[in-house]
């Protein structure tokens, strides 16, 4: 629920209309609370924990399992993210093949750790096990792009073309 | 539409006209795109409008030289194909000025030719003879890279869904029999018998049946599951759909990564486009058979690759494994029968039911039957994906196929089955590739990741990192897993820091065995492998870290300290502008040194040196 500036009154943000779409298409169905979860993540970026209760009343499931289940999976997010997420691969090919220097150069270049989003909000950092990309390693994803055969010095380059 | 066989003419006619033209075709699967490959497409569209060309740009998915990404094939009709690799968008002009125009091959940028009946070009290798390629067999593989994999008519005309067409005028039992002969073992890594896995459900008792297909590929260094997805999605449909014929279900799900994105698009294209050709949804074929796929897209958790917290994840609950038995062949999705297979299993299925399982038996060892697909990568010069017959040996692999160890270093060890594996060395090259050899050496099959090592790996190290990993991937149910990997971890990272006491050794065979005896789920059971294979046959560096402070391979950076050597030391200070702590000192023109309790071990000081003065011991 957003607050409308003029009146006061409690009003439906269009991202709350899409919540209630998505909601109503898995009302009933069964094994759907975590593609719901994935589609109101999509909706707000995150998973407020409003939105979290919404999906527990609507869903009739506790608020202790759809805690639980969020806090499980590594995809869900309490907080809000960065416009861009950036996926450094720490595989086994990407880290015999210097990763782990790769997620560094990042760290030192946006002034986060591991999980962090800069201030500006353009970049969340995070680094996953493997992407599938071992071919070309070391590499990152930076949303749904794979950059692979990466040295530090390619870095800035490629955070220029994520804005 | 109820017969293939009148499609099929059409079909088939239509794609004899696409490569009775000539063609230009870019890989794009994940890694070609990554690598630049829809860089390298637009840039060839360009030219050739520019140039108004009469050619048709096509795509196509990995064909598995990742080492040649961006890579692309150009066809003219009557001649052998050539696969180009290192295509960029600077060079794409070198490529259609030579090949196209002057209908004369680049041969410094091809990679190898694909004669069929054609007379082959000089200078380049013929695929089957190419080093990459001569060993290899190209079953389940066979179209990736070849033909396009977003179009159903490219699967039709190369015999897709034939099998299908012919399953459903067997007997149910028949179906089971030829898997059964076939000797196809599950390829997710268990290596359980397909056929016997398929009569369990068949057996067993349910109004309601389901075909779940295992896509959460999760072992670091494997991808070849990805692979098959982008290059062939309509194999492991096909797969999954005769699954359920034999068995009884209509009802299929696929659990794929979420980091797959191109795979998952490339599947719901698949399934629109049959469901359009009626090879999909009610009544296939006419046969009176229904069938339906959907996908779940995971959510990040490495143990829901395990079969029943996969399950679990579909039914909407945190991924932890069940206790089994019940196994899911009788109480698996929703407590229903469920016949769940990998999708290099599914996507094999096919070609069986094609050829018969004769024909696959023919390939591979005796227990371990057909082939398999790897994924290559680490320090080699050939990286990519290879499939191969069972029983090839481990040197075969790595000296033919991958064509050795990258920058002429030693090979030290090959890591197979990610963090459920081991790391094996050099006298264990000439192993037989087969389920039963892999496990008595002490690593396994795996799905079929193979990272190569050179002598700059430390194995400590490398044993540290797959415990680390499945340390954090623990789903925290069962005790022995969560407390027991941690505790190992870090008696691993106090060895490499230099920390060590040689009671550690003892310590961490005793957990690793009571943790392999008493976990419940294969994640937990598996997780003391690499440090048990490193253990056993890298034990000198284990106790070389613990006795000297040391780590022989120069990895481990607590372990390093670098000196300055005095005699070939000019004192020229570059070094110690390169420095990010200011740990090196001296005056100009005399022999500087390093400060060893400030220096970080960074090591950026090395290569800044012309005169090779500066070593790591």
């Amino acid at each position: 629920m957003a607050v409308c500036k003029c009146t006061g009154e409690q009003v439906e943000s269009p991202q709350d209309v899409q919540l209630n779409e998505l909601l109503d298409h898995y009302r009933g169905y069964a094994g759907g609370l975590i593609p719901v979860l994935q589609g109101a993540q999509e909706i707000y970026g995150y998973l407020p924990a409003e939105v979290l209760e919404t999906i527990s009343q609507e869903l009739k499931l506790p608020f202790s399992e759809v805690f639980g289940v969020v806090t499980f999976y590594a995809q869900f997010h309490l907080k809000p993210r960065g416009r861009n997420i950036i996926r450094v691969c720490l595989g086994t090919a990407c880290h015999v093949l210097g990763g782990s220097k790769i997620f560094q150069a990042l760290k030192d270049e946006l002034g986060v750790e591991n999980g962090g989003t800069t201030e500006d909000l353009r970049f969340t950092l995070e680094s996953v096990a493997c992407i599938g990309a071992c071919g070309l390693a070391p590499c990152i994803m930076i949303n749904d792009d794979t950059h692979g055969r990466l040295v530090t010095s390619a870095l800035k380059n490629i955070l220029e073309q994520y804005k | 539409m109820s017969n293939l066989k009148e499609m099929r003419s059409g079909i088939e006619e239509q794609y004899k006209a696409k490569l009775n033209r000539p063609r230009i075709v870019v890989g794009l699967g994940t890694c070609g795109i990554a690598a630049g490959g829809r860089k390298v497409m637009k840039a060839i569209q360009d030219e050739v409008a520019n140039r108004k060309l009469d050619v048709d740009v096509d795509f196509s998915s990995c064909i598995g030289m990742c080492f040649a990404e961006p890579v692309v094939e150009i066809a003219l009709p009557g001649t052998p194909s050539v696969i180009y690799g290192g295509v960029y968008p600077d060079n794409v002009n070198k490529l259609i000025e030579g090949h196209l125009i002057n209908k004369t091959p680049v041969t410094e940028m091809a990679e190898i030719q694909i004669a069929g009946e054609a007379k082959p070009y000089d200078g380049i290798p013929v695929m089957e003879k190419s080093g990459y390629y001569a060993k290899q067999v190209r079953s389940v593989t066979s179209r990736l890279g070849r033909t396009n994999p977003e179009s159903i008519g490219d699967y039709i005309a190369t015999g897709g869904y034939a099998a299908l067409e012919k399953a459903l005028a067997m007997d149910r039992q028949d179906i089971i029999n030829e898997v059964k002969k076939s000797g196809l073992r599950g390829r997710g890594g268990g290596g359980f018998p397909t056929g016997n896995k398929w009569q369990f459900v068949h057996d067993a008792v349910g109004d309601k049946k389901y075909i779940v297909c295992n896509a959460d590929e999760g072992d670091p260094g494997a991808f070849m599951d990805r692979s098959v997805l982008e290059g062939d999605p309509h194999a492991v449909l096909e797969g999954m759909m005769i699954a359920g014929y034999t068995i009884g279900a209509n009802e299929g799900v696929i659990y794929c990564r979420a980091e797959y994105p191109l795979a998952i698009k490339r599947l719901n294209l698949a399934i629109e486009e049959a469901e359009k050709m009626g090879l999909m949804g009610d009544n296939i074929l006419g046969s009176g058979f229904n069938f339906t796929v959907r996908i779940k897209a995971g959510a990040g958790a490495f143990v829901c690759g395990e079969e029943t917290a996969l399950l679990n994840s579909i039914e909407g609950q945190r991924g932890m494994p069940r206790v089994r038995p019940p196994f899911p062949a009788h109480k698996g999705l929703w407590q229903k029968p469920t016949c769940l297979n990998n999708v290099e299993t599914f996507a094999n299925i096919p070609f069986i039911i094609r050829n018969g399982g004769e024909w696959y038996a023919a390939m591979g060892t005796e227990k371990s039957k057909g082939s398999k697909v790897f994924c290559i990568t680490g320090k080699i010069n050939h990286t990519g994906l290879c499939e191969v017959p069972m029983g090839i040996t481990l040197r075969e692999i790595v000296e033919d196929i991958a064509g050795g160890i990258k920058d002429g270093k030693k090979f030290k060890a090959v890591q197979s089955g990610g963090p459920s594996g081991g790391c094996l060395p050099t006298e264990k090259l000439d192993l037989p590739v087969d389920y039963e050899s892999l496990t008595a050496a002490g690593a396994i099959m795996g799905s079929g990741g193979l990272v190569f090592m050179d002598e700059t790996t430390c194995m400590v190290d490398v044993a540290k990192f797959f415990l680390n990993f499945t340390q954090l991937e623990s789903c925290g149910k069962c005790t022995p897993c969560r407390e027991g990997t941690k505790r190992m971890l870090e008696t691993l990272i106090r060895i490499t820091e230099g920390a060590g006491v040689p009671e550690d050794i003892p310590k961490l065979e005793r957990l690793a065995t009571n943790i392999k005896a008493s976990a419940l789920c294969a994640l937990g059971q598996t997780a003391p492998n690499p440090v048990l294979t490193t253990l056993k046959y890298f034990r000198e560096e284990y106790e070389a870290h613990i006795m000297d402070r040391k780590c022989p391979a120069g990895a481990c950076a607590a372990l390093l300290n670098y000196t300055i050597l005095a005699d070939k030391c000019v004192g020229c200070g570059v070094c110690v502008k390169a420095c990010p702590v200011q740990a090196i000192s001296g005056e100009k023109k005399t022999a500087h040194v390093i400060n060893s309790s400030t220096c970080i071990k960074c090591g950026a000081c090395v290569p800044k040196c012309k005169f090779e003065a500066i070593v790591k011991a």
